[in-house]
Formats: C-alpha cells, structure tokens, sequence
C-alpha cells in the first residue's frame, strides 16, 4: 500500500516539476478514443470529428448498459471546462409563467429524485442497412443502450416554474459547440411534445448507473426521455424552454429525425413538409449471447439471451427462428425494472442436425405489431430500421 | 512525577499520532490531485513512461498505399480538393461513410451551405462529387444482405 502511495508521489512530483507552462493535462490531450471516455476496445468508432461510436452486440450483454458499452452520438464538439458548481439550468419559454434558474444544488435538493432504467436508442441505428443508402453516421446494430438514470422529473420543475395553458412542446438547449464553430449555431436543439416531457420517467438526470454522467454522456445535466430517438434526450443540458409551438431548434425541422407521413417507395424523393417527426421508438431487440460466428457441437443445445423493448410500450411476446423464419419458437421474456426499461429474453435452442444457421429474434409488442424480417420503409433519412437481429451459428 | 511522565508518554503518542495523519492526509492530497490530471491511472498503465511530445509528420498528406494516410481517403484524382473542403469541420470518416449517387451529394452540399456554413465551392463542387461517386460509389443491399466478416469461434459450454 504504502509502496504505491510513494510511487504515485514519486510520479507526481516529477510529472508536475516538468509539467511546462500551458501544458495540457495528458487525459485532455488523448487521442485514443477508448481511453478518452472509457469505451470497451471491441467498440466501433464510426466518425471521430463528430464522434460517434457504436457498440456490438456481444457488447450490450449486461442487464443495465454500463459506460464502457454505451453508443456516443455527438453531433458537435464535446464541451471542455465544464464547471459544476456554477452550472445553471434555465427554464424559458412562451409557455412558461415564470422564467426561472436552478444551480445543480437547488435542483437536487428542491425536487425529489427518482431513479429508472431508460432505453435510449439512436434514431438512425440500423441505417446501414438501408438500400439505397441513407445520409449520416452507418450505424448497425449497437446504438442503443439501457442504463440506470438519477434525477428530478422535469414535470416538476416546469411546475415549479408555472406552465401556461397554450405549451404544446419543450425544447433543450446545451453548451455543446457547433462544428463550424460559429458560435451562434447549436448543433442540436430538439424536444418533445408536453405529454411526454410530463411523463414520470422524462427526467432531468445528472447521476448515471450510481454516478456521475460521464462527459460523452452529458455530464453535468442530461434530458433523459426513454424509449423516443435518443437525440431527444439532451446532454449538457443548460435551458429548457417551454414552447407554443412545435419547438423549431436545430435538427427539429428539414428532414432530421423525421420519416415520410406517408410510406414511399425506396429512393423516393420527399418534401419536408411531407415528413413527419418520430415520436416513439418502434418494437424492436437484440441477442447479446452468443456473439455472431459460434460453432458448437452437434447435440449440445444453445444458451441465447439479450433484450427487447418498443418504445413507449411493453414486449409482450418474444421469439426465435433458426429456419430463417419459416417456423418460430418462443423464449422467456421478463417484465421491465420500470416502464421504458428493455426486457431481457432467453431460450435454450437445440438444433436438428449439423450446419449453418442463422438465429433470428423478433419481439412483438402489446398492440401486437411485430418486427419485420426484412428491412421496414425505406426512408431518406434512414431511421427506423427495427429488422430482426440475427447472429450466425455453426453446429459441426 | 508518575503521572507526568505518563502524561508526556501520553502527548508523545498523540504527537506521533498526529504526525501520521498529517503525513497520511497529503499522500492522499496528492494522490487526489494527480487522479484530478490522470483519472484513470493510465500512466501506470505501462511500463514506458508516456512520452508528452508526438513527431512532427514532415509531409501531412502523405500517401500509403494509395490512401492519403491523415484523412483515410483513396488516392484518386480530386483528393485534396475533398481533403481541403470537405474534412475541415467533420471528419472523413462522414463522408466516405456516405455513398450517394451525384444528385444526391449536390443536394447534400447545398444543404450543408445552407444550414452549416460551407463556403461556395465553384467550379471545385464537380471535382469533389466525381470524386465521390467514383471512389465511394453506393452498393446494392437489396431487402437483406448476407451476414459477412463473421468471425468464427469455438463456443465452449
């Protein structure tokens, strides 16, 4: 004990002695990705300016995602010199009766706190699977991750603050920088209607699996709005405003994180105006056991497991194919931790003889819509793609 | 006299006791303060002693391989005509994540001058979207592609 103490002074000493003027901290200066905020090495970085990085399925095997699994979908620069102690939250708006601002203190104390485990899934994960190609990040199968979430519901703080009877939205604003670097321009500013930002588990969160929101992650305040597109839930979060029309900040208008009204065909062109914002998160799951490409012996039957959810609602029955779909078997399906919690699944497979096969997965959710086999409605953007997970299996 | 000498015995133990918590209370100061600048220990991470500088690359668009090794593009007519527009405020990586046919990067591009400040690229604009179409061109998916790069283990129970 003691001999670590004094080699971590030794160090200290003449890594301070030698430290020049204006030099930046080594963990300031990483480069690695993984280091930087603590990623899995198994992770895939899909852009690093913004960064982006997706886990895989393996990946996300865990019941409540811890950080080192956990997508990044940034779309500006990560903020730097983030102070806590004189970090204010404003609520603003046309809607609001009383402009009003929290420091962290106040709102830890003022409010109750509440804990859920929340599934955020990117809008666009599965984009890569789109034909033609859509526009942004190719995300595959591992943007979505389920941690614990701590924090004070943003009902109540709007209440605190006094709602008038016309707000229809909210949107957040955050200290995240363009990638210009004009400062005028917010690389992200959306929202959610009222019913949603009123809801129990809409909760402005700034503790993450029992601690501290990692910096990628939103530190030092978040929006957390389970089970919508994850850009819903706003990092870095320092204003929230109250809203008499749908709020028009940036990636709420042209096409982002909007689908056509109405179905098209794939390719199609689509007029803004005919593209309608995505509310809810469509049914869809993942098997985290085994990773893809397991060979195993005739015989020996096969443990798989992972996780599903749908959005606002519940997953009501789950199933696998190992015959490409032609015939399904069911697997055990638990109840959510929480309403917006994803649910973990599991079946034991035995196959009929030596081959490959592939494991397909498909939840149904309680309106009974399920996942489709092949890739749903092609739209420009590339969102929505809730196609069964498969993994590739080996029987020898 | 007895209980004076216990009682010096006493001040001598509490003084000793003191020292000890004064010396364990800056080892902890300190190790506070350097988990401040290395949260994660990582300088301990190996045995090497991290080196604070990084070469200086004498030539930055250097190619290997036929990449232009900084940004990751192929080597092909019209690269640094893409390298000196399109990575200044993002990465490569989006846009050779991108495969779109000439339309649809000249809607892109306009939409990027319209909302994210990219400048006129002039006559430039045709040169970077040849290059973009034949160096990045889209590839058919169809409804469902084939499991690929699956790398195959031994599941043991």
């Amino acid at each position: 004990m003691l001999g670590s103490f004094a080699a971590i002074i030794g160090t200290e000493l003449v890594f301070g002695a030698k430290m020049p003027y204006g030099y930046t901290p080594l963990a300031l200066q990483e480069t690695d990705p993984f280091k930087l905020f603590n990623k899995n090495k198994e992770m895939v970085v899909l852009n690093d300016k913004p960064w982006n990085i997706e886990a895989q399925a393996h990946l996300l095997d865990d019941k409540v995602t811890p950080n080192s699994s956990m997508f990044i979908r940034n779309n500006g620069l990560v903020p730097e010199n983030i102070k806590p102690t004189e970090w204010k939250l404003t609520i603003d708006g046309e809607s609001v009766k009383n402009k009003k601002t929290y420091t962290l203190g106040e709102l830890k104390s003022k409010f109750k706190q509440h804990t859920y485990q929340l599934t955020i899934e990117c809008g666009g994960n599965g984009r890569s699977e789109f034909d033609p190609p859509a526009k942004g990040n190719q995300w595959t199968v591992g943007a979505v991750h389920c941690a614990s979430w701590t924090g004070v519901r943003l009902r109540d703080v709007l209440e605190d603050a006094g709602i008038k009877k016309d707000a229809v939205y909210i949107g957040f604003h955050a200290v995240d920088q363009h990638l210009s670097g004009d400062p005028k321009k917010e690389p992200i500013s959306r929202g959610c209607p009222m019913p949603k930002a009123m809801q129990d588990e809409t909760i402005l969160a700034f503790k993450m699996n029992g601690e501290e929101i990692p910096l990628a992650h939103g530190y030092p305040l978040r929006l957390v709005a389970g089970g919508w597109p994850a850009s819903v839930s706003g990092k870095w979060v320092n204003r929230i405003s109250v809203r008499n029309i749908i709020h028009d900040g940036e990636k709420m208008t042209g096409s982002s994180y909007k689908v056509p009204c109405k179905p098209v065909a794939p390719g199609e062109k689509v007029k803004d105006e005919d593209m309608c914002i995505i509310e809810s998160m469509p049914v869809k799951s993942i098997i985290t056991y085994p990773k893809t490409g397991a060979t195993l012996k005739k015989d020996s039957s096969l443990k798989i497991r992972g996780h599903a959810w749908a959005g606002e609602l519940e997953v009501t029955k789950m199933e696998y194919s190992i015959d490409f779909g032609a015939t399904w078997k069911s697997c055990t399906i638990e109840k959510p931790a929480n309403r917006l919690a994803w649910q973990h699944f599991s079946a034991s497979i035995n196959f009929p003889k030596a081959g490959y096969y592939e494991v397909w997965a498909k939840a149904t959710d309680a309106k009974g819509v399920s996942q489709p086999m092949l890739i749903p409605g092609w739209n420009p953007k590339g969102y929505l793609n809730n196609a069964c997970h498969r993994i590739a299996v080996k029987i020898v | 006299m007895n209980t004076n000498s216990d009682f010096r015995k006493k001040i001598k133990k509490a003084e000793k006791t003191a020292y000890l918590a004064t010396a364990f209370a800056f080892l902890a100061s300190i190790l506070l303060l350097f988990s401040v600048y290395d949260p994660t220990f990582s300088i301990f991470g190996k045995k090497e002693v991290a080196p604070t500088y990084t070469a200086i690359v004498e030539d930055e668009d250097t190619i290997e391989n036929g990449i232009h090794v900084r940004t990751g593009l192929i080597d092909a007519e019209g690269l640094m005509m893409v390298v000196n527009n399109c990575t200044n405020c993002h990465s490569a990586k989006l846009v050779t994540q991108n495969r779109m046919n000439a339309e649809r990067w000249n809607a892109t591009i306009k939409w990027m001058q319209e909302t994210q400040n990219l400048w006129d690229l002039g006559a430039n604009q045709e040169i970077i979207v040849n290059y973009l179409v034949t160096n990045y061109p889209p590839k058919a998916k169809g409804r469902r592609m084939n499991l690929t790069d699956i790398d195959w283990y031994e599941l043991k129970n």
